[in-house]
């Protein structure tokens, strides 16, 4: 199997990226799970003057008909005024765009953006929705029937790993 | 007539909650996401658009065989922040009283393409026998049938305690008053001990206590001053007015010198003890207004946590 990128080269790239982007009306949310992990690792970097808001996509999510309702949604806490503000949208790995459209609908439940900006550690191609990222790490092929997912090890380290679909 | 069926006629056959009927019998794995799920759903009530999308194009019929103005309101604003529709059958004053059957008035409602009947019944069983006879993608949710069950607002005391308390494993909880006649206390202590609360008490005369009740692992007191000490939880149950002055019970006032919850009684309890009460409260009869009114009631809290809990509960069950 091929060497997948190393999570922790990419970070600071990608934060080096962000910075110069930066205004007084930007903020990040990161997606659960693991675009929250990317998300706490990127904030303190930047700088922002608000604190770090944290949405899980579950109650948005288009395969409920299919799929039902996750087993454990955790509580979407956006801890700033959405409305007016320049979102960074953190996700660990940009897919089927499936996820960021549900993250889209959710925001805008919270007030009108400014603008969204979509920032991935990863993608992986394979859209089946109009969605690109603004800022991306690496893109990486994806063998099929597999998943690419982001992993936080016990002291912090995140890393890049393929696991077999579900 | 719950007892009787071979597996849990809540669970589908990969073991998830299809319909929820009673708060026994379910495994502390699903309370716990029924739970958590909750916990979500209450961020969502408190933003500025208090609605998700998730049951758009499902129709929720509520069908009160018997009359309940909160625990209907509750359940409406739960499916329609949840973006269901919601048809609201006051059943007691419409088809029943021109003689049609329980499950005629169900088929005609599935024939209406409904997704989810919420049921309130005088008759103990009544949502069990809807359950059996709907379709695979219908869903039941008991809003209240007789003296048995009233599962969903168990599940919003086990959230408002869980809330305040955080760990069940360390409580010590009391319910006070009518536990023959309540179907909150039933559904509550089952939740309770599932959970793990090591010490579980009722309250009450023994004219108005279960026979038996001790087997669902409670201690049973009918001294409410030897009942109330060092409780972490007080829950107060409503008495209702047809037996005020019924032969089980002497007066309301008698009832009040009793096992009414006044400041001087709720002083045994531990300092940080939280009151409750799942409405309607008759003041200066199970419970003193200063009580009701004071620092340690979280009645009110209550009835907000509700909704979440009824979002949660319906969105897990029409998924699966």
């Amino acid at each position: 199997m091929t060497k997948l990128p190393d999570a922790e080269e990419l970070l600071p790239r990608l934060a080096a990226e962000l910075k110069a982007r930066v205004t007084p009306a930007t903020a990040m949310i990161g997606l659960h799970t693991g675009g929250a992990w990317l998300a706490e690792r990127l904030h303190p970097l930047l700088g922002l003057k608000e604190p770090l808001g944290l949405m899980d996509i579950a109650f948005y999510r288009d395969d409920y008909a299919k799929e039902g309702l996750k087993h454990d949604p955790k509580r979407t806490r956006i801890p700033f005024e959405v409305e007016g503000r320049e979102i960074l949208l953190v996700d660990d790995v940009l897919y089927t765009g499936r996820t960021v459209r549900a993250a889209m609908n959710e925001l805008f439940d919270y007030g009108r953006p400014k603008s969204i900006s979509l920032v991935v550690l990863a993608d992986r191609g394979g859209r089946q929705l109009p969605i690109a990222a603004q800022h991306c790490g690496v893109q990486v092929d994806v063998p099929e029937g597999m998943r690419l997912r982001l992993k936080r090890a016990a002291n912090g380290r995140l890393a890049l790993e393929l696991e077999r679909a579900a | 007539m719950p007892r009787s069926s071979p597996h849990n006629p809540q669970l589908n056959a990969k073991g998830e909650l299809q319909h929820l009927l009673s708060i026994e019998g379910l495994p502390r794995a699903i309370l716990t996401q029924i739970l958590d799920t909750a916990e979500s759903f209450a961020g969502v009530t408190e933003r500025e658009v208090k609605k998700v999308p998730l049951l758009r194009g499902k129709s929720v019929f509520n069908l009160f065989f018997e009359a309940s103005t909160r625990t209907r309101t509750t359940f409406e604003i739960a499916a329609k922040r949840l973006s269901a529709d919601v048809i609201n059958l006051n059943v007691a004053v419409s088809s029943q009283s021109k003689g049609e059957s329980l499950l005629d008035t169900v088929a005609n409602l599935s024939a209406m393409q409904a997704d989810l009947f919420v049921v309130r019944h005088a008759s103990s069983g009544a949502p069990y026998l809807i359950a059996r006879h709907v379709k695979p993608h219908e869903h039941v949710i008991n809003a209240g049938d007789g003296r048995h069950a009233h599962p969903t607002q168990g599940l919003l005391d086990l959230y408002t305690i869980r809330h305040y308390k955080k760990d069940f494993t360390k409580l010590t909880v009391a319910i006070v008053g009518d536990v023959l006649h309540s179907r909150v206390a039933r559904s509550l202590v089952h939740g309770l001990t599932t959970l793990g609360v090591p010490e579980v008490r009722v309250i009450g005369p023994q004219t108005l206590m279960p026979a038996g009740v001790e087997s669902l692992g409670v201690r049973v007191f009918h001294d409410m001053r030897a009942g109330l000490k060092d409780c972490d939880v007080v829950v107060m149950l409503r008495l209702q007015n047809e037996r005020m002055n019924g032969p089980l019970l002497p007066s309301a006032a008698e009832f009040f010198r009793n096992y009414g919850l006044t400041t001087e009684k709720l002083a045994l309890a531990r300092a940080d003890a939280i009151v409750m009460h799942p409405g309607p409260m008759n003041r200066g009869v199970e419970i003193d207004s200063p009580v009701a009114d004071g620092p340690r009631s979280v009645i009110l809290p209550q009835v907000t946590f509700g909704i979440a809990v009824r979002m949660a509960v319906m969105s897990i069950v029409a998924g699966n």
